[in-house]
């Protein structure tokens, strides 16, 4: 195909779209205006059936309980993929990190990036534990608290080096976490089914919105996914390390 | 408020141009990150913030990280280790 040729289909293509999106633009409710019945009648009820003061978090973890399932196991299947991939091919060697390697020119980390990424894990670890345990009271919940959780892996990394990573989180603990978090769903689901209600059916007690302890299955749902998705970046952050700094092919420059 | 929304509406577009304009992959990295963090912004303006924390977490953390993992690999593979390009 020509240049030529490709830049008419081009045209063509971007002309299409184009005004395709403009007619659909027109069609479009107007601004700040909602509706659709569905989150009118959740505000209405999800406090009072739930007892989650996070609606957002009532929805996605008991109202579209098996949705979120899907996607946690879609961030599992991701991880896996990762995994496979990076892993050392044939004919590649795993050496020691190469971080000091005489050629490397890096400059050597700074003391004050290594006191303020030490300082910053512990309020790191912190925060990650509180937006995961808060999940069903206000904004939040495994997702982001397990990516938040993972980034103080993150910091290890940065104000210390890659062996004192693999120290802190050696890669069975983000095994164990990932696949404890994801199985633990399906188990939180199955605690329906063994109730005598359907897959993931909130058949713990409610308790009263607002408390720590409060909105049923939907915290332990929260624990679950935030296990699994620090587990799962924790080990991300440490194959594409490994690849980065471990694994060499024959004859590359260390 | 009105004014605030159009703000960061605009702020959104500008750092998606930004984006696509920059053409250097490890610069990119950078600004896609600065575009994530900006986007999280925006979905708190207009009051998502359970998605704000997600886009934040991911958009402006995760996914440049492992862009400059990557970039990182594919350098030591062409086995340049010039003076400015190291991680």
């Amino acid at each position: 195909m020509t240049p030529t040729l490709r830049r008419r289909v081009f045209l063509v293509a971007a002309v299409a779209a184009g005004a395709l999106l403009l007619w659909g633009l027109t069609g479009l409710p107007d601004y700040g205006v909602y509706a659709g019945p569905y989150g009118d009648v959740l505000n209405q009820v999800a406090v009072a059936e739930r007892k989650a003061a996070n609606v957002v978090a009532a929805v996605t973890f008991d109202y579209r309980g098996i949705d979120t399932m899907g996607e946690e196991f879609i961030l599992f299947a991701a991880v896996i993929g990762v995994a496979i991939l990076l892993r050392a091919q044939r004919g590649e060697t795993e050496q020691p990190p190469d971080e000091d390697a005489a050629d490397r020119h890096a400059p050597a980390t700074s003391n004050a990036v290594r006191v303020v990424g030490l300082a910053l894990v512990g309020p790191v670890v912190l925060f990650g534990i509180y937006v995961v345990t808060h999940g069903h009271l206000s904004p939040g919940g495994g997702f982001q608290g397990g990516v938040v959780l993972a980034t103080a892996a993150l910091l290890v990394y940065l104000s210390g080096e890659y062996v004192t990573l693999r120290r802190v989180s050696p890669e069975v603990v983000g095994d164990l976490a990932e696949s404890t978090g994801a199985a633990g769903y399906v188990g939180v689901g199955l605690l329906g089914v063994a109730a005598g209600a359907t897959f993931l059916a909130n058949v713990l007690p409610l308790g009263e919105p607002g408390a720590l302890l409060s909105a049923g299955t939907i915290p332990v749902l929260n624990l679950a996914v935030g296990l699994e998705v620090a587990g799962g970046f924790v080990l991300l952050l440490s194959e594409f390390l490994e690849q980065t700094l471990v694994i060499r092919r024959p004859g590359e420059v260390t | 408020m009105i004014a605030l929304e159009v703000t960061v509406f605009l702020l959104v577009a500008a750092a998606g141009t930004a984006v696509v304009l920059t053409r250097d992959p490890l610069n990119q990295a950078i600004v896609a990150s600065f575009y994530g963090l900006v986007l999280g912004i925006m979905f708190f303006v207009y009051q998502a913030p359970d998605v704000a924390l997600s886009q934040i977490t991911v958009g402006a953390v995760a996914l440049p990280l492992m862009i400059l993992l990557a970039l990182a690999k594919v350098r030591a593979l062409r086995g340049g280790n010039g003076e400015d390009d190291d991680r």
